[in-house]
């Protein structure tokens, strides 16, 4: 399947002969399997099988959950406290699955940072970036739907504000909004939809999954040097390369089982950690919660969300220009959907030759300021909407921005990045280093 | 942008800014070492009994437990009472049946009631719907450490009257330092000495407090000691699994790293 030289799958015996013939089916999972892999890849190459496992886990025990609940504004949440109390393990199955939702968001957020920094999106993988972008917009999308089927007041009021993002949109929004609820409010219609929804979802993840897996077979993995395999034969690329079974099968095995070693301590100990408690009580709609937050993974975005206030200066001349059609409330919408939609076009905005950040020191520091945005605006996400937080969030959105828009597209214009090794070889060979011969 | 309407709506219910009120008042939670908490934590059985009878002879009065089961008082690891037991508890109290249409003795198979007044929150979950520690700054630094702290709110709002009152509204509000806003419409319910144990066991408040507390987390969280091994076998299990995995990818790969 890629473009790497290796060995293929030949059918031996008659049936695999017959079966070859009409099903390539063995020969696909063979190749698959057996892909050229390089050799270098460091342990932040995991996190694929690690996302892999999350959305089986994620898959089977919402498939069994889903047995018993019920998505009834006046059972839903008994039917979970039923499935805590009553369902055998089910209180296993409801804590996996919920904080399965946290390992699954710290998973794709490593295995994004990753590709930031490696500069994996680069040509000619921006195909698997933008899947992999869509995937993580799902993941949301999913998410959310997921986190208002307890029926809590965490998941009722968290409807609530994130279907009013669609009702910002000018002229059509309400529509918009009540077509998405089903109604003017958030009610039993909505909660209908939503399980609906969320019982899809994963399954549309799985097939952008594979065509995610599919495009990097495409182009072979990229690794930390950024170089590529040398393709020329099949004796070339075996020197930059190791077949992913068993080498690569194993190594990600053993990692995952660490990364489950501190799920299961998490699941076992603190499974209402990452939870909120307003959301062990009931939906009432006639009672807002003092203070709504998203769930922990949404932070950044909802940082950014509700940066935008009505006397910030863009949000002014944007008001104007447009004649107030765009207000504070759909500029925000805007940005945050602006902030992921910036992070996906960074394989054209990144001009750097160069595609690892390895090699480019002024780019790492770039790089690391935007994880640390990243995180600062995590927390200023879960901060009252007041000062200093909110002029915090709008510098925090600012260097969002500025990081793709600006300092990716130029700093690869101007920088001097220092030369990445010939081959994947050299630099396996640097770390492990030939023995002399003998 | 969300500011307005939910600022607004707290206006109306009169409890404005109250989210940040646990926070900004640091101290007002007291940790405390419940049996329950950590690794090995286990329910304390004669505590969960001795809760049992604080939220009988106190809270039941106008609390209800609408998600718990009688019959769930006699499982393993929780309150642990004897099958008859549990069937002379239950019969201690009605329940409305639908089909003949009147109250009748409850069943183990019965739930407990809903609440006797509407103001009264159900209890079932309280103990997990409330968080007794944030921060600091918002990095949940101290719920990592010492537990979200459910139990511990509830310890310090029985315990956390000032003796001050007022009226508002008709309704007479008592100052209570735990509680967000400072004014909760509960009179205190807890005194020394309220509540008489058999065998005899501490009956100050802060011991009465503690013992509904942990009743009250047993009703939130009924598999805790089952979920906590269930943990425990995982991480061992799943470090040896590691372990063994990290074995043979080093192996594996020594070939490749010329370390063979």
């Amino acid at each position: 399947m890629s473009g790497i030289p290796h060995d293929h799958y030949e059918p031996k015996s008659g049936f695999e002969k017959w079966l070859h013939k009409r099903l390539p089916i063995v020969g696909l999972a063979y190749d698959t399997l057996m892909i050229p892999t390089p050799k270098n890849l460091n342990w932040m190459w995991i996190w694929g099988i690690v996302l892999a496992f999350t959305l089986v886990l994620q898959i089977v025990t919402g498939i069994i959950l889903a047995m018993h609940y019920t998505p009834n504004v006046n059972m839903a949440f008994q039917s979970v406290e039923h499935i805590m109390r009553d369902v055998n393990y089910g209180w296993l199955l409801r804590y996996t699955h919920a904080n399965g939702a946290t390992l699954f968001f710290i998973a794709v957020y490593v295995h994004i940072f990753r590709g930031l920094y490696y500069g994996s999106y680069k040509s000619p993988r921006e195909v698997t970036w933008i899947i992999g972008m869509l995937i993580y917009l799902a993941m949301m999308a999913t998410g959310f739907l997921g986190y208002v089927l307890p029926w809590g007041q965490m998941s009722f009021w968290g409807a609530t504000v994130i279907t009013g993002l669609f009702g910002a949109i000018p002229g059509i929004g309400e529509s918009i909004q009540h077509w998405l609820l089903g109604g003017p409010s958030v009610d039993n219609a909505t909660l209908n939809r939503f399980f609906s929804l969320h019982y899809l979802l994963p399954f549309v993840i799985v097939a952008l999954v594979a065509l995610h897996i599919w495009a990097f077979h495409t182009t072979g993995n990229s690794n930390p040097t950024g170089v590529e395999v040398r393709r020329g034969s099949k004796e070339e690329a075996e020197k930059d390369t190791l077949p992913f079974w068993p080498y690569f099968v194993i190594k990600d095995l053993y990692a995952l089982a660490v990364v489950l070693i501190v799920f299961a301590a998490i699941v076992g100990f603190m499974p209402n950690f990452f939870g909120e408690p307003d959301n062990y009580k009931m939906a009432n709609p006639l009672q807002t919660p003092p203070h709504i937050v998203p769930e922990w993974y949404y932070l950044p975005f909802y940082a950014i969300l509700r940066a935008f206030t009505a006397d910030v200066l863009v949000v002014k001349f944007a008001g104007f220009i447009t004649g107030g059609i765009i207000d504070a409330k759909f500029f925000g919408v805007i940005a945050m959907f602006g902030a992921i939609f910036v992070m996906a076009l960074v394989p054209w905005l990144d001009t750097s030759k160069v595609r690892s950040g390895r090699y480019r020191p002024a780019f790492r520091f770039f790089f690391w300021l935007l994880a640390f945005d990243f995180m600062f605006l995590m927390w200023l996400g879960s901060r009252p909407a007041e000062e200093p937080y909110a002029s915090m969030a709008l510098y925090g959105a600012f260097y969002w921005f500025a990081y793709f828009l600006v300092i990716l597209p130029l700093l690869g214009l101007f920088e001097k990045p220092k030369t990445p090794p010939e081959t994947i070889e050299a630099d396996f060979d640097s770390h492990y280093p030939p023995k002399p011969a003998e | 942008m969300f500011k307005k309407t939910i600022l607004s709506a707290c206006m109306a219910l009169g409890i404005a800014a109250t989210g940040y009120a646990a926070e900004h008042g640091e101290g007002n939670v007291e940790d405390i070492a419940f049996s329950f908490e950590g690794v090995f934590g286990k329910y304390d059985q004669a505590q969960l009994q001795r809760g049992l009878q604080v939220y009988t002879e106190v809270c039941s009065n106008c609390h209800g437990l609408n998600l718990v089961a009688y019959r769930t008082l006699g499982d393993e690891g929780g309150v642990g009472l004897p099958e008859d037991q549990v069937k002379a508890y239950a019969a201690q109290h009605e329940v409305y049946d639908p089909e003949k249409d009147d109250m009748r003795p409850a069943i183990p198979s019965d739930k407990f009631g809903d609440s006797q007044y509407d103001g009264a929150p159900d209890l079932s979950l309280m103990a997990k719907a409330r968080k007794g520690f944030e921060g600091p700054y918002g990095l949940a630094l101290n719920p990592l450490f010492r537990g979200v702290g459910g139990p511990e709110y509830i310890v310090a709002i029985l315990n956390g009257y000032t003796g001050e009152e007022k009226e508002q509204a008709g309704t007479v509000l008592y100052e209570n330092t735990a509680f967000p806003g400072g004014w909760i419409a509960m009179p205190p319910p807890l005194s020394d000495e309220l509540v008489e144990f058999e065998p005899a066991a501490p009956n100050d408040q802060k011991s009465l407090s503690e013992d509904v507390a942990s009743f009250l987390m047993w009703t939130a969280e009924p598999k805790l000691v089952q979920r906590k091994k269930a943990g425990l076998v995982a991480v061992i299990f799943l470090t040896f699994l590691a372990v063994m995995l990290y074995l043979t990818n080093k192996k594996l790969w020594a070939k490749a790293k010329r370390k063979d």
